[in-house]
């Protein structure tokens, strides 16, 4: 840290009411601070989609249980579907590009700043739509006030008919909202990554966290708009009387389940392409090696976005769509699995011969490795037309799909937190409390998502409120509850980590984990400028080849 | 940019990136034609399921000089930003406004064939699935044709305060880019609407 800036930082904490620090905030265009406001904002709502998920938990816990009515069952799943990942999954994985894409290609900040600001508060804004319709909700007809209508809100259950009073509509417009403002975000990356690089950071020297968030954002723009055009419709049905989803009159059910796939299955890519990112860059760090087959990578995730396109019809085999259909859905869909294994073979061969360093958030990605790897597995099941007729709807996809989105996402999502919590706030999160929790969530997660396949192949529906005893269920739906609360306390030990840290962490000064990347050449947390002077790369470690001027990388290249 | 001209060892001599505009425009009308292809979509996944009339065969008429003017706006907008470009501020300032009128008149005829449909015809937005796919499609066209003269005329006004000159012409030329998509998707919906759907 150069001493102006240690000056321009000490001269900027001193003497500030609090209203004038939270003014700066509000009104900020700092992309670091909007990443940090998309981190926080997606923290609160995990604890809120959390508590919703124990409700579920809870009830399913023995036969016949009466925790919660029907009615606030279906509330529950639906808000709980819908809050995980538009406003917990989407904002943080937001939150992590805006702050890094900038530092990691060398730019002062993103292309457009204020569009940035906008399209956090769009997000943010849709969040509480979403929960004001717990107040809301029952309009005029005295009708159940939060959505209740799944979050994939198939049609007719939408219509006037049997979606009366504001539910729904909360629903579509903190979706709409929340949509504009995830499309905003993709322009401002995509702009960032083209036209903001620094001199010398050719496409091909990008570090892979820049590439594969430039792949994510081109598919927002083509996957969430969709889901913005079907929302529209859906609005049009719901206020002006037409008859988009209408089957009275010659209005098509099934229309809808496609305009939601076609979003609803790249959706998950979205998701999963920024993990991707985090496991590309934590795990070389940790093996002391350069990424294996970098190329590779990026051509692999290309393709990835690219198939992905062509496959949400596998969410419908039951709707009879024909065997062709069927067929071409099965293909696209195993195909994904090729350009994801190659990815998994380049971490590996990463980690091969590497000097592995087990920090907490190597434990993670080690983790995220292998899970991942089995909801590709149990993927592969499902996406074959033939299993997914003897499965669909029940518990079996419920755990395949948290597999990949606990078991993925949120492991690769702790193991970024680990990774970049120094660089945000200047301090290390503690080790201990690390390894605590990572081995409590790892117990939690598999005996909840591992025991949930049993009473799916068993024949339980997704979506009931109770059930019968006696047909072998009681037992695995216990256990799987018992994994949720300790996935709970796992996640609270992380809170107390994060807040314990935040005031006692030890320094972490501005390159802990010895790393090759552009953020970690500037200061811990970084100055608002970034850089004092735009930084030149020549290779893809520019940091090695600054800590190794004897043998830097760009000779290679 | 500008803060990449300090010469530092090993700078790539020419180390120029697109303007950040045009890309974030870019990207803009991807995402927007994705939106509009689900419109089309559905439009022409309904031709001809209404239950009910009235039928587009029945009712509706080809709109041929209002197509003529907003297509034509796209040749006045281009030519208007090439003045700018030399500097030559009256030539920009009226084929800009011969822009917007253009624009104007589309919007007029639109309004023209909704008052006929709904009047004469009483074709609303929920008399039928054709009323309904009808009316959203060209409704969505018709939302962003307004959005861009919304933005022409602020462009104008400015131009008008003599605020608009060469400096700007790179910023013009990204509204432009909006305002010939604009035209484009017109095209498409045209083609579906009054051509493929009856």
């Amino acid at each position: 840290m150069s001493p102006d800036v240690m000056a321009i930082q000490s001269a900027d904490a001193a003497g500030r009411s609090w209203t004038e620090v939270l003014h700066e905030w509000v009104t900020t265009v700092d992309h670091k601070r909007l990443g940090v406001l998309y981190i926080l904002y997606a923290l609160f709502f995990l604890v809120i989609g959390g508590i919703e998920a124990t409700i579920i938990r809870i009830q399913l816990m023995r036969p016949h249980n009466d925790f919660v009515s029907p009615q606030v069952f279906n509330r529950m799943f639906t808000m709980h579907g819908t809050t995980m990942i538009f406003f917990v999954a989407m904002p943080v994985l937001f939150g992590f590009a805006n702050y890094l894409v900038p530092l990691m290609i060398g730019a002062r900040d993103m292309a457009f700043p204020r569009l940035n600001a906008f399209s956090f508060w769009l997000t943010a804004f849709g969040g509480v739509l979403l929960y004001f319709s717990l107040l809301g909700g029952s309009g005029l007809y005295g009708a159940g006030n939060a959505p209740d209508v799944g979050w994939w809100a198939y049609a007719p259950l939408t219509s006037r008919a049997f979606s009366p009073g504001h539910s729904s509509d909360y629903w579509t417009i903190a979706l709409l909202a929340s949509g504009f403002g995830s499309i905003g975000t993709a322009i401002n990356i995509i702009a960032t990554i083209i036209s903001m690089r620094c001199p010398g950071m050719k496409l091909s020297r990008m570090p892979l966290l820049a590439w594969l968030n430039l792949v994510m954002s081109g598919m927002v723009l083509l996957a969430i708009t969709p889901l913005s055009a079907a929302q529209l419709m859906l609005l049009v049905d719901r206020y002006l009387g037409g008859h988009f989803f209408d089957t009275q009159a010659g209005g098509s059910a099934s229309l809808w389940m496609h305009f939601f796939w076609i979003f609803g299955h790249p959706e998950v890519y979205i998701l999963i392409l920024p993990c991707f990112a985090f496991m590309s860059e934590i795990i070389p760090v940790f093996s002391r090696k350069p990424i294996f087959g970098y190329p590779v990578m990026v051509g692999a995730s290309v393709c990835i976005a690219f198939v992905s396109m062509s496959v949400w019809a596998h969410h419908m085999f039951t709707v009879g769509m024909g065997s062709y259909a069927n067929s071409f859905f099965t293909i696209t869909t195993l195909a994904v699995g090729v350009p994801t294994g190659i990815k998994i073979f380049n971490w590996i061969g990463t980690i091969w011969g590497g000097k592995i360093d087990f920090k907490v958030p190597m434990l993670f990605s080690l983790g995220f490795l292998i899970q991942f790897l089995i909801a590709g597995l149990t993927g592969v099941m499902l996406g074959s037309a033939a299993f997914a007729s003897q499965l669909s709807l029940s518990y079996f996809v419920v755990a395949h799909f948290h597999y990949v989105i606990v078991g993925g996402i949120l492991f690769a999502l702790f193991g970024a937190f680990y990774y970049w919590y120094p660089k945000i706030t200047g301090r290390m999160l503690n080790e201990s409390l690390g390894k605590l929790h990572f081995w409590l969530f790892l117990i939690g997660f598999h005996l909840t998502f591992d025991l949930m396949h049993i009473p799916g192949l068993l024949g339980m529906p997704r979506r009931i409120y109770t059930y019968e005893p006696g047909r072998g269920w009681e037992t695995l739906n216990l256990l799987v509850t018992i994994g949720t609360f300790v996935q709970g306390i796992a996640t609270l030990v992380f809170v107390a980590n994060l807040v314990i840290s935040y005031f006692k962490g030890a320094k972490a000064g501005n390159d802990p984990w010895d790393a090759w990347t552009l953020e970690w050449s500037t200061s811990s947390p970084p100055p608002a400028y970034n850089f004092a002077s735009i930084p030149t790369v020549a290779s893809r470690r520019p940091l090695w080849d600054l800590k190794h001027p004897e043998d830097p990388d760009s000779r290679y290249e | 940019m500008s803060a990449i001209t300090t010469s530092l060892a090993g700078t790539p001599a020419a180390w120029k990136l697109p303007y950040r505009g045009r890309v974030g425009m870019a990207c803009l009308i991807i995402a927007e034609s994705a939106i509009f292809t689900i419109f089309v979509v559905a439009y022409l996944f309904y031709v001809g399921k209404s239950l009910t009339g009235p039928t587009p065969r029945e009712v509706l008429e080809t709109p041929i000089f209002y197509t003529i003017c907003l297509l034509s706006s796209s040749l006045t907008i281009h030519f208007a930003g090439k003045f700018l470009e030399r500097g030559k501020r009256g030539a920009f300032l009226s084929l800009w406004l011969l822009t917007i009128v253009l624009g104007g008149l589309f919007m007029y005829g639109t309004g023209q064939e909704w008052h006929r449909l709904i009047y004469e015809h009483g074709l609303t937005i929920s008399a039928n699935l054709f009323g309904t796919t009808y009316y959203s499609l060209v409704g969505l066209h018709a939302f962003h044709v307004t959005a861009g003269l919304v933005m022409l005329s602020i462009v104008l006004i400015f131009g008008l305060a003599g605020r608009v000159g060469v400096e700007q012409s790179h910023r013009v030329d990204v509204l432009s880019l909006y305002w010939h998509f604009v035209d484009a998707v017109w095209v498409v919906v045209f083609t579906v609407v009054y051509v493929l759907g009856r």
